[in-house]
């Protein structure tokens, strides 16, 4: 399963990372977080990352999404060298990030008002999106009355209300049940379905990067570097039961491996 | 219960006063002090009793020159600590400047405002205002700055205007801190108003307290800064109770709400 990069000749890469580099400069030594980084996706390709605690995959999120610029290299979108944030991108941010001062439905609004659309042509989508991830009848409530998987949720219709081509999503459900967190997996599964957004989709759970990506690419830390891209070649749509396959169980197998032999993870 | 727990703060502060009061009129009476060195409490009170129109005229001026200055303190203050944020410029000369200013006492100005704006209303305004929006201005610019850097990437990563980010995030952010630097701001605005009255009044309850003592007039003093300390206190919480009302959403505020 060694394959450096399978983007599919016939269509450009939408997203070119191209031996990328960030140090942070820190006061004593400065922290290598990312080191020779390669890596082309697809327009409409979904990519999860797996790795372990700070080998730079937030970081990499952020210089993807023209929020940190990078030390060396290069990252570009449609080809268009990345110096500020893409048009047409949302994010969902590790930590949900809800402003406190604004009701759940005024915080799925924001994005639509920071990009100086009109907030009632998005009302209606927003009430919808809001009902489809559970959350009908809290519009009016602020994000302080919610529980964490709840405030989580708000963050991901507000990432959704602006329909983006490209979705950036860092741990989005790190703070979910494990029920919750099927839903979601499955939801998540059937809007890329439909909608073929381009996702970069971070997440610690090995199971939730094999059921959701095309590709998972494992990361290994100390510098931040990718150790392995493993395509998935599980068809699609993808029903939940999936995962109970042989073939899921070899694809979540082969990566614990991975994990296994940089000593993060004991082999079976 | 929870009106009980509610007013326990409140409760304390009046058995503490109504204590020292009880200890005030004792000792005046078993010591025999003369009441031009220290009034017993029930003449003073009884001074303002029997001049209710007096001390409400001279309250409305003080209350009047606290007012607007304080509220000049507040809209300056406030936009001084936006542009402040807002320009690297402006954040390097003003607010160096500012801050450097700030542990002179102010109301050493206050002659000069005499000189400058006479002897009117205008002088006094000014001195509360000058007061009261160092506290103002540096909590706010403080708080626009304290602002979570996600928040910000978020607004980034949408494109948002500069001035987007300003008044959805950054402002909203910092109005706890805005409140913080108002509730000292007023008692600021107070004391320059006094400070105002005592350089140069024909009127006001610091302009009282001048009088009094020019004539040995204790009674009198001792009644105006008994109004003092009460108006300081309904300014205080009605900045309070505006600030309840418009950070339903503030950590401070939130459990008092108890749904
Ligand atoms: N703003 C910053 N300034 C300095 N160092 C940083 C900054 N952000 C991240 N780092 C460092 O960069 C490295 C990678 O951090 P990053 O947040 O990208 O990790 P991560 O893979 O997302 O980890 P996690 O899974 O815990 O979220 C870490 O060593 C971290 O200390
Ligand atoms: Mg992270």
């Amino acid at each position: 399963m060694e394959s450096e990069s399978v983007v599919r000749s016939s269509d450009p890469a939408y997203i070119s990372i191209n031996d990328v580099e960030k140090t942070y400069a820190a006061d004593e030594s400065p922290i290598p977080a990312l080191k020779g980084i390669n890596l082309d996706i697809a327009a409409g390709e979904f990519v999860s990352i797996v790795g372990p605690s700070g080998c730079g995959k937030s970081t990499l999120l952020k210089c993807v999404a023209g929020l940190q610029g990078v030390s060396s290299g290069s990252i570009s979108i449609r080809q268009q060298q990345v110096k500020a944030p893409p048009d047409n991108m949302a994010i969902v941010f590790q930590r949900d990030v809800l402003f406190d001062w604004r009701t759940v439905l005024d915080n799925v609004l924001i994005l639509v008002e920071f990009r100086g659309l009109r907030r009632q042509d998005y009302e209606q989508r927003a009430l919808e999106l809001l009902k489809d991830y559970g959350l009908d009848g809290y519009a009016h409530r602020f994000p302080w009355e919610l529980s964490g998987g709840m405030r989580q949720r708000v963050a991901i219709c507000r990432a959704l209300i602006v329909d983006p081509d490209l979705l950036l999503m860092d741990e989005p459900f790190g703070a979910l049940d494990a029920m919750t967190r099927d839903d979601l997996n499955a939801e998540l599964e059937r809007l890329w379905y439909e909608t073929r957004k381009t996702v970069i989709f971070i997440t610690h759970g090995i199971d939730e990067a094999v059921y959701l990506a095309d590709r998972v690419v494992v990361m290994a830390r100390n510098p931040g570097r990718i150790a392995e891209i493993v395509p998935i070649d599980i068809p699609r749509p993808r029903p939940l039961s999936i995962r109970q396959t042989e073939e899921f169980g070899k694809y979540v197998q082969h990566i614990r491996h991975l994990f296994a032999s940089m000593g993060l993870l004991k082999a079976e | 219960m929870s009106y009980w727990r509610k007013t326990e703060q409140a409760r304390t502060i009046l058995v503490v006063l109504a204590v020292l009061v009880v200890v005030w009129e004792m000792s005046v009476r078993i010591f025999g002090i003369r009441s031009f060195l220290l009034p017993a409490p029930t003449i003073v009170i009884s001074d303002i009793i029997d001049h209710p129109a007096f001390f409400a005229r001279q309250s409305l001026y003080t209350v009047y020159v606290t007012s607007v200055g304080f509220f000049i303190a507040l809209v300056g203050g406030v936009l001084a600590a936006i542009a402040i944020v807002s320009s690297s410029f402006i954040d390097r000369t003003f607010y160096t400047l500012l801050v450097a200013t700030n542990s002179i006492p102010k109301v050493a100005l206050a002659p000069l405002f005499v000189i400058w704006l006479g002897t009117g209303g205008a002088p006094k305004i000014a001195i509360a205002a000058i007061i009261a929006i160092f506290p103002i201005v540096i909590n706010t610019t403080v708080g626009l700055r304290a602002i979570d850097n996600d928040m910000i990437d978020l607004a980034r990563s949408a494109r948002a205007p500069r001035w987007d980010v300003m008044m959805k995030v950054r402002f909203p952010n910092a109005l706890p801190s805005v409140f913080a630097g108002a509730k000292i701001g007023i008692s600021f605005a107070l004391i320059g108003a006094i400070v105002g009255e005592f350089v140069a009044g024909e009127q006001g309850l610091g302009y009282v307290i001048l009088t009094s003592q020019a004539t040995f007039n204790s009674t009198r003093a001792f009644a105006a800064i008994l109004v003092l300390g009460v108006l300081g206190t309904i300014m205080f919480f009605m900045i309070e109770a505006v600030e309840r009302w418009m950070l339903p959403w503030h950590v401070s505020q939130r459990s008092q709400k108890g749904r």
